[in-house]
Order: C-alpha cells, then sequence, then structure tokens
C-alpha cells in the first residue's frame, strides 16, 4: 500500500477517522454533559442560561458526528457496514434519541406553557443521557470485542451488548461528559446559576474520578489484548501516565476554580482516553471475541488507495475549514450566556 | 411479517421522503433570506430586515428538522444496507464525507451567528453567514445528489472481488462527480428546492395580505419569493428536459415506464393523462402521438426503445406508479409557470396584492412544489428498480445480512411513530410563527392605506 510521510493511507485514515471521532468526543461531550445535567437547574431563567450556554454550538458540534461518520463510511466501508448492522437496535435508539434532543432544544423555549417546557426539558435531559449511554456501550463492546464468525457476520444477541464491562464504560463516559459539560457550563454562567455550578462540577468530577480508576482496573484485569502494544512498545506506558497526570491536574483546576484551564484538562482527558483505546486496538478495527483470526484490520476494510488518497486531501483541505468555523463561532459567542429576544 | 427487502425499502422510502420534505425548503428559503438581507443591507428598510429575521426563525424551525432526519439517513445506509456499503464505500462514501467536511460543517457553524449573532457581529459579517448558510445547504444537495446519480449512471470506476465480496472502486474521481446524469439531476433538484422555498414565502405573505395582517411586511416578502420562483419555474422546464435527456439516453427502461411504452421498438407517444394496464401491457390515455420520439429524437417517426426490450427481471416493475408520478411532476411544473407568469404579470400591472381569488390560491400552492419535488423523486427511484446501482448491484442483493425483519419491523415502528409527531409538532410550531408573525418594530405608518384597494408600493 502506497505511504505518505512514512505511514501508509490506511494507518492515516485510521488516524483521520480517531481525530472526527475525537473531535465530537470533546465538542459534542460538553453539550450532551450539560444536557444530562439540565435538570439539576430548577429555575426556569437556569435553565434558559444553560440551553443558550450551548445554543449557537451544539449543531456544529454534531456535525463532528455526521462527518466521522463520514469518513468511516469513506476510509473503511466494511467496518461501516458491520458496525452499523450489528448495533442495529441500539443505533436505531441513539438516531431517535438524536432526534429528540435537537427538537428538545428547538422546540423548548417556542411556547411559553409551564407544561410544554417542563415536558421538553425532561425530554431534553433524558435524551441527551440516553445518547451518552448508548455511545458509551457501543464503545465499551467495541473495547472488548463481540462474537463475529468467519464472515465477519454478528452471532450474539441484543442481550450480547448489556455485559458489565460495557455497562461501565457506559457510566464512565456518561460521568465524563457530565463533568466535561459542567466545567463548560461555568464558564458561560454567572451569579447564584454559577455558584450552584461549582458545587456540581465538584461533584461530577469526583464521580469521574471513581469511574476512571475503575474502568482502568477493569481493563487492566480483563481486558488483556488492550494491553498487548503496551508490553510491546513499553514507551506508550507514557500514556496512561499522562491520563493519570491530566486527571489530577484537571482536579487541582476545579478546586482552585480555575475553569477554563480545567476545561482544557477535561478535553484532554477525552482525547487520551480515546487515544488509549485506539492503540489498543490497532491494526484492528473490529475485534471478534470468537477467534482473534476474525478480526477486521484496518488493510482488510480499506477503501481502494486511489479513494483514501483522495479524500485525504479532502480531509486536508476541508479540516482547517472546519476549525475555522468552529473557532469563529466559539469566539463570536465567548463570553457570559446574555438573554435575549433571539435567545431559546 | 413481510421479508427484510420489503420492510427495509419501505424504511428508506419512507425516511428519506419525510426527510426531502426539509432540505428542498431550507434551500429555497436560504436563497430567499440572502436576497430580503441583501434588501435590507441595501435599502436599509426596517421592513426587510423584520422579514429577514421572521424567515431566519422558521428557517431554524425547518433546518433543524432537516438535521435531525438527515442524519437517520447517513447512518441508515450502515444499519439496512449494509453490502450496499461495502459495495459503493469507495465512490458513495467520499462523496457523503465530502458533503460533511464542505456542506454541514458551513452551514452548522453559520447558523449559530445566523440566528443568535445580531447583536454580536455587524450587519455586514451577519449577511455573510446567511450566504454561507444558503451555500452550505446548496453544497449539502450537490454531493448528495453526485452520489446518487451516480447509482444512476455509474462511471469512473471498476468492480474488484466476485460475488459477495464484490466491490465498485474509484478509478477516476472527477468522472465519478461529473458522471453523465449529475449536473442535470442537480440542477433539476436545486430549482424544485428554489420552488419549493420561494412558493412557501408567498403562502405566508397571501395569507396575511387576505388576513389584512403585516400587509407592507407580505408583500415585501411576496416580491421576493415571486422573483426566485418565477426565475425557477421557467428554468425548471429546461433542466427537466435535460433530466429526460439522460434517462432517454441512460436509463432506457426507465424513459419506457416514465411514458408507459412497451414495443421494444417503436415510435413513442407522450401522455398528459393516462393509465398503464400492467398485465395487458397496455397504456391509454389523451396522447401526442410520436410526441416522447419527437422529445428524444427530434422527429415524430423515430422508433424509441421500449419495456419489452429490456428482460423482465431487469426492468422497474411498477410502471403505471412511475408513469403516474412521473405525469403529476410535469403537470404541476407546468401549472406553476403559468401560475408565476401571472402573478409576475399583474405585479408589474400593479394590481396583483387586489386579487383575492389568486392570493388564496397561493396559501394552497405551497403543497404544490413539495409534491412535485417528491413524485420526481418517486419518478427517479422506483423507475430505477430492480437496481440500487444501474446495471451493476441489485436492491435485493444490497441488504445487511445479518439484520432480522423483527428488528426492521421494530425500527420501521419507531421511525413512523417519531415522524408523526414530529410532523404534528412542525406544522403546529408553524402555525404558531405565522400567526405571530414578524415583530414590528416601527409603527405602520397610513394603516388606512392598507386596507384601500389602491395598490400601493410599501417601499420606496
Amino acid at each position: 500500500m502506497a505511504t505518505f510521510l512514512s505511514l501508509d493511507l490506511a494507518t492515516w485514515w485510521f488516524l483521520v477517522i480517531g481525530g472526527l471521532i475525537t473531535g465530537y468526543g470533546v465538542l459534542d461531550g460538553f453539550d450532551l454533559g450539560a444536557g444530562a445535567l439540565h435538570l439539576f437547574f430548577n429555575k426556569e431563567e437556569s435553565r434558559r442560561t444553560a440551553l443558550n450556554a450551548i445554543g449557537p454550538v451544539w449543531d456544529g458540534n454534531e456535525v463532528w458526528l455526521v462527518i466521522a461518520g463520514g469518513a468511516l463510511f469513506a476510509g473503511f466501508p466494511l467496518v461501516y457496514g458491520v458496525i452499523l448492522s450489528t448495533f442495529y437496535i441500539p443505533f436505531m435508539l441513539f438516531l431517535v434519541a438524536l432526534i429528540f434532543r435537537a427538537i428538545s432544544i428547538e422546540f423548548r423555549s417556542k411556547e411559553p406553557m409551564r407544561w410544554w417546557r417542563k415536558l421538553w426539558d425532561i425530554s431534553y435531559m433524558a435524551s441527551s443521557t440516553f445518547i451518552t449511554l448508548l455511545l458509551g456501550l457501543i464503545l465499551g463492546n467495541l473495547i472488548q470485542g463481540l462474537p463475529f464468525n468467519e464472515k465477519h457476520e454478528f452471532t450474539g444477541t441484543l442481550l450480547t451488548f448489556f455485559n458489565p464491562y460495557a455497562i461501565l464504560i457506559a457510566v464512565t463516559t456518561l460521568s465524563l461528559f457530565m463533568m466535561h459539560g459542567a466545567i463548560y457550563l461555568t464558564m458561560k454562567t454567572e451569579n447564584r446559576l454559577y455558584a450552584k455550578l461549582t458545587v456540581l462540577v465538584n461533584n461530577c468530577s469526583k464521580f469521574f474520578i471513581l469511574c476512571f480508576i475503575m474502568t482502568s482496573m477493569a481493563t487492566l484485569i480483563y481486558i488483556p489484548h488492550m494491553t498487548q502494544e503496551f508490553k510491546r512498545y513499553p514507551v506508550l506506558f507514557a500514556l496512561p501516565l499522562a491520563a493519570v497526570l491530566t486527571v489530577l491536574n484537571l482536579k487541582r483546576n476545579i478546586d482552585s476554580r480555575k475553569y477554563f484551564t480545567a476545561f482544557v484538562f477535561s478535553s484532554i482527558t477525552t482525547a487520551i482516553l480515546l487515544i488509549l483505546f485506539a492503540i489498543g486496538l490497532f491494526p484492528n478495527i473490529i475485534i471478534s471475541s470468537t477467534n482473534p483470526a476474525w478480526n477486521i484490520s484496518i488493510y482488510q476494510a480499506a477503501a481502494s488507495e486511489t479513494s483514501l488518497r483522495i479524500m485525504l486531501i479532502i480531509a486536508a483541505i476541508g479540516t482547517p475549514l472546519v476549525l475555522a468555523y468552529t473557532l469563529f463561532v466559539f469566539w463570536t459567542f465567548r463570553g457570559k450566556v446574555k438573554l435575549n429576544e433571539m435567545s431559546y | 411479517m413481510p421479508s427484510v427487502e420489503i420492510l427495509s425499502r419501505v424504511q428508506f422510502a419512507f425516511t428519506i421522503a419525510f426527510h426531502y420534505i426539509y432540505p428542498p425548503l431550507s434551500i429555497g428559503l436560504g436563497v430567499c433570506l440572502v436576497i430580503m438581507e441583501g434588501l435590507y443591507l441595501k435599502t436599509g428598510s426596517a421592513i426587510y430586515q423584520e422579514i429577514t429575521r421572521f424567515w431566519i426563525r422558521i428557517f431554524a424551525l425547518i433546518f433543524g428538522i432537516g438535521v435531525a432526519t438527515g442524519i437517520v439517513m447517513e447512518f441508515e445506509f450502515g444499519t439496512n444496507w449494509a453490502t450496499y456499503s461495502h459495495y459503493v464505500g469507495d465512490i458513495f462514501g467520499s462523496a457523503l464525507a465530502a458533503e460533511g467536511i464542505f456542506a454541514f460543517a458551513l452551514e452548522s457553524g453559520f447558523l449559530g451567528v445566523l440566528l443568535f449573532g445580531w447583536n454580536r457581529v455587524s450587519k455586514g459579517v451577519h449577511f455573510f453567514a446567511t450566504i454561507m448558510v444558503a451555500l452550505g445547504s446548496i453544497f449539502s444537495a450537490l454531493w448528495i445528489v453526485i452520489a446518487n446519480s451516480w447509482q444512476q449512471t455509474p462511471t469512473g470506476y471498476r468492480i474488484e472481488g466476485e460475488g459477495m465480496q464484490a466491490r465498485a472502486v474509484v478509478t477516476n474521481f472527477w468522472e465519478m462527480v461529473f458522471n453523465p446524469s449529475s449536473i442535470d439531476r442537480f440542477s433539476h433538484v436545486i430549482i424544485g428546492s428554489f420552488l419549493a422555498g420561494s412558493f412557501l414565502v408567498m403562502s405566508v405573505a397571501a395569507w396575511y395580505i387576505l388576513h389584512r395582517q403585516f400587509t407592507k411586511h407580505a408583500q415585501a416578502m411576496f416580491r421576493v419569493g415571486l422573483r426566485v420562483a418565477v426565475v425557477a419555474a421557467l428554468l425548471q422546464l429546461f433542466t427537466g428536459h435535460r433530466s429526460a435527456h439522460y434517462v432517454s439516453k441512460y436509463q432506457p427502461a426507465k424513459l419506457a415506464a416514465m411514458e408507459g411504452h412497451f414495443d421494444s421498438l417503436a415510435v413513442a407517444d407522450m401522455y398528459l393523462l393516462g393509465w398503464v394496464d400492467q398485465e395487458k401491457q397496455q397504456t391509454s390515455g389523451i396522447k401526442i402521438p410520436g410526441g416522447l420520439s419527437f422529445l428524444t429524437h427530434g422527429s415524430f417517426k423515430t422508433p424509441v426503445q421500449g419495456l419489452r426490450a429490456t428482460p423482465e427481471a431487469d426492468r422497474p416493475t411498477a410502471v403505471n406508479f412511475v408513469f403516474q408520478t412521473y405525469h403529476i411532476m410535469v403537470g404541476i411544473g407546468m401549472f406553476l409557470i403559468a401560475l408565476t407568469l401571472l402573478a409576475a404579470f399583474l405585479l408589474w400591472k400593479k394590481k396583483l396584492f387586489d386579487q383575492r381569488w389568486l392570493m388564496m390560491i397561493f396559501v394552497g400552492a405551497v403543497l404544490l412544489p413539495q409534491i412535485a419535488n417528491q413524485v420526481g423523486w418517486y419518478t427517479a427511484e422506483v423507475g430505477r428498480q430492480p437496481w440500487v446501482v444501474y446495471g451493476l448491484l441489485r436492491t435485493s442483493d444490497a441488504l445487511s445480512k445479518t439484520v432480522t425483519a423483527n428488528q426492521v419491523m421494530f425500527s420501521l415502528v419507531l421511525f413512523t411513530l417519531v415522524y408523526v409527531l414530529l410532523f404534528m409538532l412542525f406544522l403546529f410550531l408553524l402555525h404558531r410563527k405565522i400567526q405571530h408573525g414578524p415583530d414590528v418594530t416601527q409603527n405602520e405608518e397610513e394603516v388606512s392605506d392598507l386596507y384601500s384597494k389602491r395598490n400601493i408600493n410599501p417601499i420606496h
């Protein structure tokens, strides 16, 4: 296979897709987390402020999912089909939850009735939580591997997905996003809501650290294939070490109320956790728990070389543009939320 | 229980048809918004600013539903059509990824500025954001129509592997992008979208004019909508002809189904109205003898390839369906040309807004481009059957192998319930927004004038 900067194209695509998924986790992570915390705010004004804190950006954040999906479709078509058809029911529920979340944000403040707003508040929180848990559940099953036969056909049932490890990953994802979202909200709010959030951030970070420790232990003990690469290249142990240091720094910044720095560290935490997952997988994308010979590697799944090369050019042109819009929008809406007549 | 194939096709058809209500509206409204805001910047008139703000709110509602239902489409390729995904990943995947990175990011990024940026950015930057959102929605249509056109007229590829492992691999990217039908089909879809958006603007405006509410605003909106609609309706005649031309060249079986033409090689008629008896393989109705021959070959006497020239297993079975949907689309297209030309003429004579009967037609006419867009899409997709990629991959071979009928039934029921709810909410909120109307900041001067029969030009 052709190479670019001494990495083959399939590996480049593995990195591109990993980068997109990380971008999605960091960006949509905070608005999903903010959604999961929504009902902790009691007053109407607090709820509107929290909603408008993510108002101008959530849709752009979700686009990273669309792009990551498209990139997976283009780069590894086989895996796209296998993952989506294997997780058929979870993905259908995921899509429905995405619809409910979008319309909850859009519709909530369009009508003044109390029951109307309450209904959409509940729907917003429930869908945000559900989406996060489903993402974590799918991720947990992919880390662990699933029963696939030699034709890459899934041989399990719906219940196969609900195993203790995958559930632990789902809860950890929720705790991470809730903390990430709470930190984001502290940066966007003032006065009493801010005071309330400082307490919430603290609790969320404790919850996350607990989950982080449990996930690390469970992975070390029960998922041997995730640690193989680390044993082969001990230099990679720098990463889990970095993860621990990042989490410690995160907590320190939260305690001293430096929320912007804390937000940077919680973003880095999300990234490092996904990088650890990627290293554990590489060069496979799908792990067969039935027989390691039936794993799907990036080379088996990759699209043609022509396609990968063209897509890499498209990504090289597109990514700076996307980053530029993202920065522009975040810059435009920097600072604390002020409600006005155009707000949600 | 119906088969996985039938259920998956029904689910895809249902979810795409529902989705296809919204993006054409966004695209058409996007263009109208650019014109409205452009006029505001040019004239400084508060009316234009107020109608821009009003339509941005409606745009946001439509856009939101379009995005939410669009994500479903992207992932449905993988969930229900895994074999298809593997087969076309090289091609369809790259178009979809390009759509995401070039189009969605643009429109979603700037939508925030459009909605919430009035007090945060300058007028010029806000106008720029409006243009970017409008362009983003057009780019999005471009890539998705390219991908779909490749399914109709595949070029720039080669087949690798055999049997279930076979897949199409890109050999020439630009040949794949500019396959024989992409430009014709893209222009036809885009102009259809301009009609959908502009007719929504005119429908709401006509409703206000009939109810004597926001009259100045309504007339300003109507003019913007009409400008777009009259140009689009005329252009659609041209792009429609171009589309029929590519079909005649590359998909003769589809063209034959569109006109119910069975004989393998004979002079073909063109029907204004008709009915296809599929059992007897006969078509009857009001026709122009030799009309289809004339349209495809420029002569009333030249024979055209009919359905029987294609083996039965390789040609569309729902002939009457394709015939009817095609004729409804053409009929509506012709009616819209007449309607918009008449309105433009009356506007020029300064008599338009006094014609209550015409305003009533415009209130209802919002449905016509919607129906035409829908049935046109059915013609293209049902006429392509039994192929999912024309001549290469059959729809029945494109399914996910591990998905069961029960699972698809579950998701189909789920989507039906959710979409029915979504549609009711959409209508409710749209209705409320229209009732609320634009936020008028200035006192409407000379209110009595608005009730007079005399047509006054509200702006300058």
